[in-house]
């Protein structure tokens, strides 16, 4: 669908990309993480052709992107904005026909959304007198109206309370079943889980890693188990080389510990050893989650990584 | 074109169907009729209030020489004493009475003095005074032998009516009126290139502000978004124009139809001429060159003006409300606007301020022709060349200088903005216009 090849973006002083490159497949939720000032508005700006890069290229849908792709995008920019003395509907039919639909369609379309999602009493209200949670919510569907083949979401979930956020989240993933690719940018880590399938993080202007989220998460993998145990406490302690304890502590009427298999080694082997030993009620392996996955990859940045 | 005409129509009907936008079109011409109206209400309600005085005359040649007018009559007290009438006068304060003393040797000096109680109105001192200069001068003729009715039969009083020799035969001209037309023209331009730029600006503050300027220029381009309002805010501009025209003529249609009828108003008003004149005389020369400037109105081609004035209204406005548009895109709220107004303000105070001097007395000369040809400041300094003249190659070189300077301003207005509506939270400086200006779009 996208393909941002070497992206280059300076600002006087200031690199806001360097050499940036990722690839968006079609029919995806692409997650676009990274620290406040890293760069994605400037990447996500360069996509909606609102600015041009100094050294680079995209490629949309096998073709050098150009203005005729501008109706095939849809953008919700982080800083939300509207006409506020403008009536709802008549602005939606601004913006729709901006993005290239004719009148009519527009009106058909602007009807079934705010049946959708029962906003049909607001078409005469002007945005002021919205509360900020509805005004996010036309904000969405002027995103959406045209159709786009690639949407383009800047922490979309800001501003919602939770009921409205799920019906948001249902919309987007209703949208990426009908073929829609879509780029997601946010800080929310646990919906970047919930709904990406995969992610690139952006640290000071550049690209440290990229990916499938279920690679990735392999990845960060490092060999920590938990392993939920009855027995005495004592048995269980640091091997030389087979593994570390890194706690050890009661839970309920259990013990649980968390170890970090020795280089080398494999749980099986820590099993065979243990079995005599305690008895042994559960394992489970510590998967990262993007999370940690962020926290510890932002703070150590002169690592890249690669999935 | 399509998207750039969509953004036209919203800014054109967004402003049109404002009630503010119905209000000014209307109340505007209101205004300008009222102000007339009340004026000849006031010319004809002002009864002048009538005034004695009493005149004790030293030289015994002048009282009965004054004669009484509507407003003033004069009462000659025969050997009154002039301490006795002073005091008499401060008793009595009345407002309406004055006492005029004439010295014996009046002649000479030509010095009177007048007494009031109050301060005395300017048309009661100076009709005493026209009353006393004539008697005087009419004692002084005939003491010097010459007749007063021949000297009256060849009073000369030259009225110029000016002809302008074109190729197509003489024609009426007189630079009183085109002076009042370019007056008129020069103040129309100032104004509404500023009401207008200014409208421009704020437009643009408030999608900055409302941060919906991203969500546009993901669909247009920002070139296309400026112009797109800048043509839009003109024709709600020239729309106005076109609404004051039609209602300022149907108005002034109702209200001479009006007039007519009322044939004892305008008898009123020529009798308050009379009385407020001074001489007769006088009176006739005035009311020739009145006729005059109103027939020189009536010879200006108000075609020909009203299209330069048209082109000059659209170069000027689409040069400042592009800077304007600059402006308004760098800034965050209208209270920074203020350090880059001035040097926007300037080129056109400089010749709004110049066109009533230099440019009135001399509408050919190098100051002139140098406003008129530099795009910032022609719309103003051509439109008031115009009545006296253009040479066409001018004319030319002026219209071709101000489409230059309106693609030249746009280009740089558009390189700036296109940067300044995604910038928030920095007071920029020239410095750093310049360097966005250097940025690859």
């Amino acid at each position: 669908m996208l393909e941002i090849n070497h992206i280059v973006k300076q600002y006087a002083k200031h690199r806001a990309l360097d050499d940036v490159s990722m690839k968006v497949e079609s029919g995806k939720i692409f997650g676009l993480l990274g620290p406040n000032g890293a760069g994605k508005t400037s990447l996500i700006r360069i996509i909606n052709q609102i600015t041009a890069p100094d050294e680079g290229e995209i490629i949309f849908d096998g073709e050098r992107l150009n203005p005729s792709h501008i109706g095939r995008i849809g953008y919700l920019p982080e800083e939300r904005g509207l006409y506020k003395k403008m009536e709802i509907g008549e602005q939606m039919l601004y913006l729709a026909q901006l993005k290239g639909l004719s009148k009519h369609d527009a009106k058909v379309r602007i009807k079934h959304w705010f049946e959708r999602l029962e906003m049909q009493t607001w078409w005469n209200k002007k945005v002021e007198d919205l509360s900020k949670g509805m005004q996010q919510k036309v904000q969405f569907v002027a995103t959406v109206l045209h159709q786009p083949d690639l949407i383009i979401l800047d922490e979309p979930f800001s501003g919602f309370d939770p009921v409205n956020a799920d019906i948001i989240k249902r919309e987007i993933l209703d949208l990426n079943k009908g073929g829609a690719t879509i780029i997601f940018s946010t800080h929310r880590m646990e919906s970047v889980e919930e709904l990406c399938h995969h992610i690139a993080l952006i640290n000071k202007s550049k690209k440290i890693l990229d990916g499938d989220v279920r690679d990735i998460k392999n990845q960060f993998r490092d060999h920590t188990y938990t392993i939920q145990y009855r027995g005495n406490a004592e048995t269980l302690h640091d091997t030389p080389t087979l593994f570390k304890v890194l706690s050890n502590e009661p839970h309920d009427h259990e013990l649980v510990a968390r170890i970090q298999v020795g280089e080398g080694q494999t749980i099986n082997q820590v099993l065979s050893y243990l079995l005599p030993k305690v008895e042994i009620i559960g394992l489970q392996e510590v998967i990262p989650s993007i999370h940690d996955i962020f926290v510890k990859t932002v703070t150590s940045p002169n690592s890249v990584y690669h999935a | 074109m399509h998207k750039i005409a969509l953004i036209i129509q919203r800014e054109y009907l967004s402003r049109v169907k404002k009630k503010s936008f119905l209000l000014t079109t209307f109340l505007v011409p209101l205004l300008f009729i009222g102000m007339y109206a009340v004026v000849i209400i006031m010319a004809m309600n002002s009864k002048a209030p009538q005034t004695t005085v009493d005149v004790i005359d030293l030289s015994g040649q002048l009282a009965p020489k004054l004669e009484n007018t509507s407003t003033i009559t004069f009462r000659t007290l025969e050997n009154g004493n002039i301490d006795i009438e002073k005091r008499a006068l401060q008793d009595k304060g009345a407002e309406n009475q004055c006492l005029l003393i004439i010295p014996s040797d009046v002649l000479n000096t030509q010095k009177v003095e007048l007494y009031n109680t109050g301060k005395q109105s300017v048309a009661v001192v100076s009709t005493i005074e026209s009353k006393l200069n004539n008697a005087i001068r009419n004692i002084l003729i005939t003491e010097s032998g010459i007749d007063v009715a021949v000297l009256d039969k060849i009073k000369a009083d030259v009225s110029i009516n000016s002809k302008e020799m074109t190729a197509d035969g003489e024609k009426d001209s007189s630079s009183y009126g085109a002076m009042g037309v370019s007056f008129f023209l020069a103040i129309l331009i100032y104004i509404t290139l500023f009401i207008y730029g200014s409208q421009v600006m704020r437009g643009i503050i408030e999608e900055k502000t409302s941060r919906i300027v991203e969500v546009i220029i993901s669909s247009v381009k920002p070139f296309q978004l400026m112009m797109g309002k800048i043509i839009g805010i003109g024709l709600v501009g020239l729309t106005q124009f076109l609404l004051w025209v039609v209602l300022s003529l149907a108005l002034s249609t109702v209200a001479s139809s009006l007039m007519s009828k009322n044939e004892a108003v305008q008898m009123e008003l020529n009798s308050k001429i009379d009385q407020d004149g001074v001489g007769a005389q006088e009176e006739v020369g005035s009311n020739d060159k009145l006729s005059v400037i109103m027939k020189t109105v009536k010879g200006i081609d108000f075609g020909y003006i009203i299209t330069v004035f048209l082109i000059y209204y659209l170069g000027g406005y689409l040069i400042y409300s592009a800077l304007f548009a600059m402006v308004g895109s760098a800034v965050d709220n209208e209270t920074d606007t203020q350090q880059f107004m001035l040097p926007i303000i300037m080129p056109l105070l400089v010749t709004y301020m110049l066109s009533f001097s230099v440019m009135m007395n001399d509408p050919q000369g190098p100051v002139s022709f140098w406003l008129s040809m530099i795009p910032f400041t022609s719309p103003v300094a051509m439109l008031v060349r115009i009545p006296f003249g253009v040479p066409f190659w001018q004319l030319a070189l002026s219209i071709v200088l101000l489409i230059l300077g309106f693609l030249g301003t746009t280009y740089v207005a558009a390189r700036i903005y296109r940067v300044g509506i995604l910038m928030y939270g920095k007071k920029p400086t020239y410095k750093e216009l310049m360097k966005w200006f250097t940025y690859k779009a």
